[in-house]
């Protein structure tokens, strides 16, 4: 019988620690894909950010090292120019990227760092308990937001992708989701030209990829999916902001 | 031997400069020296120092109270340093621009038309280099050659057209000082 | 001779440089090979150093966005085994504290250099050594410490830079260069020595897994028991560097009565002063820590034998008076003399101090 379906080299064998129905475990497995079919994997120094993802180095299978909360660009930054042949890619989650490293994003994406950035919103601090996140949608009920995200008092969701692309540090800037097969795969082809535009030496790459967290969403997982595919497109549209690789 | 020197002025008369080019040549004397300046925003416009010590020893403090020299360049700083000067100590004044005489009688003066003669020299700009020249002419710390020659070092090769013009500023100010 | 980096002929033995000069060419000398800072005053001419003479030796010089920016570089710089180093002054400094943590956690060999200025808040420009505390005791949050090295002079300024690089690859912790404004923008002449000789082989870094296991640099320890053994290690590593890393200078050890005690810029006050009084037959000597963690503990707890008391000369209001009282067991009086703000002791001051505990 042929095998069709096989764990990714880049992927350890562990047991998951994420909720059922969380997506930062495809993601985790869509950016591993990659990593195994660039032939990168030797060559790849990974950065966990403080958040739900903060232990991805369980789980994957190659260097990694782990940043104080938002400061996984300021960190690539130090690895990629001190070894610049090396692959080097930033997980971020909304916290982290969107609200207490939004300097050090913005920073390294204006001086055109020759780095890959995955961006994980799921709109919600998971790890903490559920409070509210940069990218809260208005009306979205919290741990800090109990009556709801109110622009008057906590500001508007934040646009990343758009607020980014219009640096010209930034090569590729597009936003993807993992709410169904056929958009994991999409998400996957954006993840894979992050890489590659690093491997060709164009430039600062990001892909933010919406994602479910039905814990703190107060939702099914199949409810969560629902609400990412139905809802979260809705105020952060899927599409390239930016190509000029 | 150990000269303790004040360099005062407005930011712009070269007073850091002065201070490093003593402290250079008197370096490559084989003295020990410090070299501080008054640092961060006055250095520009308002009124800047530099302290320089000399020394056939080692420098413990670099922090200068009585100076054996002063070299004021403007109004305020000989009115802020006549009164510091060490007693039998020098006070070299800018004749040009201070107006008012100096009061104490347990030091020697200098008056000086520093701004003058570096215009006679040919740059109104390097009255710092006169003042220098003046400074050795009273006191034989270092030679006026060793001056003269750091200067190359110290000074941006950009600006390496300009030394003739500063040996000459300091040969004056050395001569009007030996008198 | 406007360049003395590494591979220029240099023209005389001795050069003229400022404090922060010195640091940085010793720095680059000692093979130091990323820098990344914020601008402040007065240490200003340590990024501006920098920016020149790294790239000229194949190194990478980086203006931050922010402090915070800046010591996260030098994490990820060190990381791949690179000898890299950040500067600032004081408010600057206290931005760096989460990032020294992590350092400290993850043990990355790292040089953090702080040229202090008047605090608390934005201060002023003038000298100061308010900071002590916040360096010798761990400015940012766990149980660590960091090497902290004291100058006092441009000389020590380089010898000192290039051990503080040998020191943080040998014990892989963040070492502290803990100058102040003085010491920073003074000129003095320097003699660079050479570079290190020490050989050690980084066997834990990141640089891709060719040929070995995955490695991780992490700082999350989550359960309690591997966090309390990890902190143990740590210490056992502190204790180490205690017994053995402890440096300091002492003058006129065997009959003084009075020891003054100061580290940076009021070490040469003092000495001043030391050797003012001495010609006048008093029994005053000093003792200057040279580094300030590990403190000098065991040349103290012999002085306090013979010496009727100690004064503690600093730029702050009393903060390593503390370290010395801890030394001797208070077994002596402990005197302090401090002037803050940017001012600085003088002779005289301290003359009279030294009178008044007399009587």
């Amino acid at each position: 019988m042929d095998k069709i379906f096989e764990k990714p080299e880049s992927i350890r064998d562990a047991g998951t620690h994420y909720c059922p129905g969380c997506g930062h475990g495809i993601v985790h497995r869509v950016i591993c894909e990659v990593i195994d079919d660039l032939g990168i994997r030797e060559k790849l120094i990974g950065i966990a950010p403080v958040g739900c993802a903060v232990i991805a180095y369980d789980y994957w299978n190659f260097d990694v090292t782990e940043a104080a909360h938002g400061r996984v660009p300021a960190v690539a930054t130090g690895i990629k120019r001190s070894l610049p042949d090396r692959i080097v890619f930033g997980y971020q989650g909304d916290g982290d990227l969107g609200a207490i490293g939004t300097a050090e994003i913005i920073h390294a994406a204006n001086r055109g760092e020759n780095i890959t950035i995955i961006f994980v919103n799921n709109t919600v601090y998971g790890m903490t308990g559920g409070q509210m996140a940069p990218t809260t949608l208005l009306k979205q009920k919290t741990a800090t937001t109990p009556s709801g995200r109110e622009q008057k008092i906590h500001g508007f969701p934040l646009k990343v992708c758009e607020l980014l692309s219009v640096l010209p540090g930034v090569v590729y800037a597009e936003r993807v989701t993992v709410h169904s097969p056929q958009n994991i795969l999409k998400a996957k082809r954006a993840i894979k030209k992050a890489f590659e535009n690093q491997i060709k030496g164009l430039g600062f790459s990001i892909v933010e990829v919406l994602s479910p967290c039905p814990t703190y969403l107060g939702l099914s997982p199949k409810d969560a999916i629902k609400f990412v595919g139905e809802e979260l497109t809705k105020e952060y549209p899927l599409k390239i902001f930016k190509d000029i690789t | 031997m150990k000269e303790e020197i004040i360099f005062a002025g407005f930011g712009g008369q070269g007073i850091m400069f002065m201070g490093k080019a003593i402290a250079y040549a008197a370096m490559n004397e084989g003295k020990h020296v410090t070299w501080i300046p008054s640092y961060g925003a006055e250095v520009r416009g308002g009124t800047a120092y530099s302290m320089v010590i000399i020394s056939s020893e080692a420098i413990a403090s670099p922090l200068i109270k009585e100076p054996t020299i002063c070299v004021a360049m403007n109004g305020p700083s000989f009115r802020k340093y006549e009164t510091k000067v060490k007693t039998n100590g020098l006070l070299i004044m800018n004749k040009s621009i201070i107006d008012s005489p100096a009061k104490r009688k347990d030091i020697e003066i200098l008056n000086i038309p520093i701004t003058a003669l570096a215009a006679e020299a040919g740059d109104h700009r390097i009255g710092n280099m006169v003042a220098l020249g003046a400074l050795l002419g009273k006191r034989k710390i270092i030679s006026q050659e060793s001056l003269i020659n750091g200067l190359k070092d110290i000074v941006s090769s950009t600006y390496h057209n300009l030394l003739p013009v500063n040996e000459k500023a300091i040969r004056k100010g050395f001569e009007y000082g030996s008198r | 001779m406007a360049t003395y980096a590494v591979g220029v002929v240099i023209v005389a033995k001795k050069v003229l440089m400022c404090g922060n000069e010195a640091l940085a060419e010793a720095a680059i000398r000692a093979g130091c090979r990323f820098y990344a800072g914020y601008p402040i005053t007065p240490q200003n001419e340590i990024p501006a150093y920098m920016s020149k003479h790294m790239p000229e030796a194949g190194g990478v010089f980086i203006q931050s966005e922010s402090e915070l920016a800046a010591i996260n570089m030098v994490f990820g710089s060190s990381l791949t085994g690179t000898r890299a180093m950040t500067s600032s002054s004081s408010p600057g400094i206290s931005l760096k504290q989460e990032g020294i943590s992590y350092l400290a956690a993850c043990e990355l060999p790292s040089i953090i250099v702080n040229i202090m200025r008047g605090g608390p808040g934005l201060g002023n420009i003038g000298p100061g050594q308010s900071d002590y505390f916040q360096a010798v005791k761990g400015g940012g949050h766990g149980d660590y410490h960091m090497i902290v090295i004291a100058p006092a002079s441009c000389q020590e300024i380089s010898d000192l830079t290039m051990l503080s690089f040998d020191l943080a690859d040998k014990y892989r912790m963040p070492v502290m260069i803990l100058g102040d404004g003085i010491l920073g923008q003074m000129m003095e002449p320097v003699e660079f020595k050479d570079g290190t000789k020490l050989e050690i082989k980084k066997d834990w870094i990141l640089d891709g897994c060719k040929g070995r296991k995955p490695r991780v640099i992490k700082s999350l320890i989550l359960k309690e028991a591997e966090l309390e053994e990890f902190n143990l290690k740590l210490q056992k590593k502190y204790n180490q560097i205690k017994n053995e890393e402890q440096r300091c200078e002492v003058l006129y050890r065997d009959d003084s009565e009075i020891m003054l005690v100061a580290y940076g810029t009021p070490s040469r006050i003092c000495r001043s002063v030391v050797e003012n009084l001495r010609k006048k037959g008093k029994k005053v000597g000093m003792i200057r820590p040279i580094t300030l963690w590990p403190f000098p503990e065991r040349e103290f707890k012999k002085l306090a034998k013979n010496v009727k008391s100690f004064l503690v000369v600093e730029m702050s209001c009393g903060q390593m008076i503390e370290d010395v009282k801890l030394a001797i067991d208070c077994a002596r009086p402990v005197h302090f003399y401090g002037r803050t703000g940017g001012e600085i002791s003088s002779e005289d001051e301290i003359i009279k101090e030294i009178e008044n505990i007399n009587g």
